[in-house]
């Protein structure tokens, strides 16, 4: 099964974008799970992985929530597709890289995937536009005890749901943020709010998870511990970070227009003039101008309808769609030059920014 | 300070000291120049404590007897990745596994969400399994009344079993 039908229906990621979700982009929960008895996917042997990979197709195709999934052998997918997939963050990279007996379930609006094989036998992923914690807990949550119908989960009264790796035990749970902070790097604020949100047990990554830089302003910020707590009191304390993170950032861009408004707005112009006429861009230069066309919706300046244009164009600025969009692996350089061509179609016709400051209201 | 302090991995004087702050509790880690290096301490930003606990915990005397007798899996396999070979690897790897949690989550007793489904086909299977064996010694020794009796419970709890699970023929 290819993915073409996968892209070209709506999704929570791609098509959700409002006003609720100026600084919290979509939050995201996953679980990790492991059938009782059963070898760990590292260690299970061919024979073993592909057992437990059709145990959970089955056990994830009966569940309610899954009408009509998107069922993906991950070794039958060419490279370009599994890169896409990562880019909507629906798979990992270490699923994408797995060998074989690997799968990925994915619901028809792309709202819950779960990965089969992965570093568990399954990461269950339920995915939200803004910010909504206890709506992506409450779908995970029910959607879990679906599949537990069917399947004997690895778990100990004491350790909890036993995982591969003991970073994960307990609730296995892992909640997490992808917030847009671009006054907090303008004003260099970044890392003394990592290492805050450190202190506080919380993790922060890039947009693509561990390892990844932050091109865009876009960070994702996560639980760091899994054992110990009940999955609401972690949901909780996260969201109080998350809160505590927002309001930061909304400092900041005051400190910014108060200070000398006309360097942001300079910033936010010459970015709408790149994006509108360049004719080569590399991905983290379209994601941070991108991400400066953004605050401008924030601010005003910008239509509050370029903003769902903007959150797209993140994701199919990325490599991999780029390249599937024109059907064949590409070159870096061919690629730069495809990207600002897209880009100036797509803003070719957007309303000019208009530089008021907003009023004291 | 009587002694100067040596490094939790090789016995060496210990040169560079690290403080990590987790869940508000401080962890510390003394370490010789060798050792830091070898374990990437040059930017502590990235750093955690949790790989040098296990060889901390490791130290005096081995605790278990080094392999999972599920699935073969052993402590120098857990020690290279970190990751374990089956959920039965965290019985037979408690004493590694235990000093290790302290520092690594909030706290060490899971009290969040339970698969109550899947306790509950457990418990039934087991409470099943149970029956079966009373069953075959009540016939065994003659004791027919008993027997009757184990045989209705068996019955019942069938029956309790197969609204959770589809019954096995």
């Amino acid at each position: 099964m290819s993915i073409s039908s996968l892209l070209a229906t709506p999704s929570e990621l791609t098509d959700s974008s409002s006003t609720k979700t100026a600084i919290v982009l979509m939050t995201r929960i996953r679980l990790a799970r492991n059938l009782a008895g059963q070898h760990f996917p590292g260690w299970a042997d061919k024979a073993r992985r592909a057992a437990i990979l059709a145990q959970c197709r089955a056990a994830i195709a009966a569940a309610p929530q899954m009408k009509k999934p998107h069922d993906l052998a991950i070794d039958r997918l060419s490279e370009l597709e599994r890169l896409i997939l990562v880019e909507r963050h629906l798979i990992s990279r270490e699923l994408s890289g797995s060998k074989g007996g690997a799968g990925a379930m994915i619901s028809h609006d792309q709202a819950i995937s779960v990965m089969i094989n992965e570093e568990d036998h399954l990461r269950i992923q339920v995915l939200r536009a803004g910010f909504q914690l206890k709506r992506a807990w409450n779908a995970i949550d029910d959607f879990d005890s679906a599949l537990e119908e069917n399947l004997d989960y690895a778990f100990s009264p004491n350790l909890g749901y036993l995982t591969t790796c003991p970073t994960n035990l307990g609730t296995g749970l892992r909640a997490s943020a992808m917030m847009h902070l671009p006054a907090l790097i303008i004003s260099n604020q970044m890392e003394k709010i990592v290492r805050a949100v450190n202190q506080l047990g919380m993790v922060v990554r890039g947009l693509f998870g561990e390892g990844s830089d932050a091109s865009g302003s876009i960070f994702q910020i996560s639980n760091q511990t899994t054992l110990g707590e009940t999955e609401e009191e972690i949901i909780k304390r996260l969201g109080t970070v998350l809160n505590s993170i927002i309001e930061h950032e909304l400092n900041a861009r005051a400190k910014l227009l108060e200070a000398d408004a006309n360097k942001l707005f300079d910033k936010i112009g010459r970015a709408y003039g790149i994006l509108q006429n360049s004719h080569v861009l590399s991905s983290s230069e379209a994601m941070n101008l991108l991400s400066l066309l953004r605050l401008g919706v924030d601010l005003k300046i910008l239509p509050d309808s370029g903003r769902a244009l903007i959150d797209r164009l993140f994701i199919e600025a990325q490599p991999g769609h780029l390249q599937y969009a024109r059907k064949g692996e590409i070159e870096p350089a061919q690629r730069d030059i495809l990207r600002a061509a897209l880009l100036r179609t797509e803003f070719a016709n957007q309303p000019k920014p208009s530089f008021t400051l907003p009023g004291p209201n | 300070m009587a002694s100067p302090l040596k490094c939790d991995i090789c016995d060496k004087p210990a040169t560079v000291h690290l403080t990590q702050i987790l869940n508000n509790q401080a962890h510390k880690v003394d370490l010789c120049e060798d050792c830091a290096r070898a374990k990437g301490i040059t930017d502590t930003s990235d750093f955690s404590l949790a790989d040098l606990l296990i060889k901390a915990s490791l130290n005096p005397e081995a605790i278990d007897s080094g392999t999972c007798e599920q699935c073969g899996f052993t402590q120098a396999d857990f020690k290279k990745n970190g990751r374990f070979g089956c959920p039965a690897c965290y019985d037979a790897f408690r004493g590694l596994l235990e000093p290790m949690l302290d520092g690594m989550h909030k706290g060490v007793v899971h009290t969040g969400k339970v698969p109550a489904r899947a306790l509950e086909r457990k418990s039934l299977h087991d409470r099943l399994a149970k029956l079966e064996l009373d069953l075959t010694d009540a016939v065994k020794s003659e004791r027919f009344e008993d027997a009757a009796r184990y045989r209705d419970e068996i019955n019942q709890v069938r029956q309790a079993a197969g609204r959770t699970h589809p019954p096995k023929s």
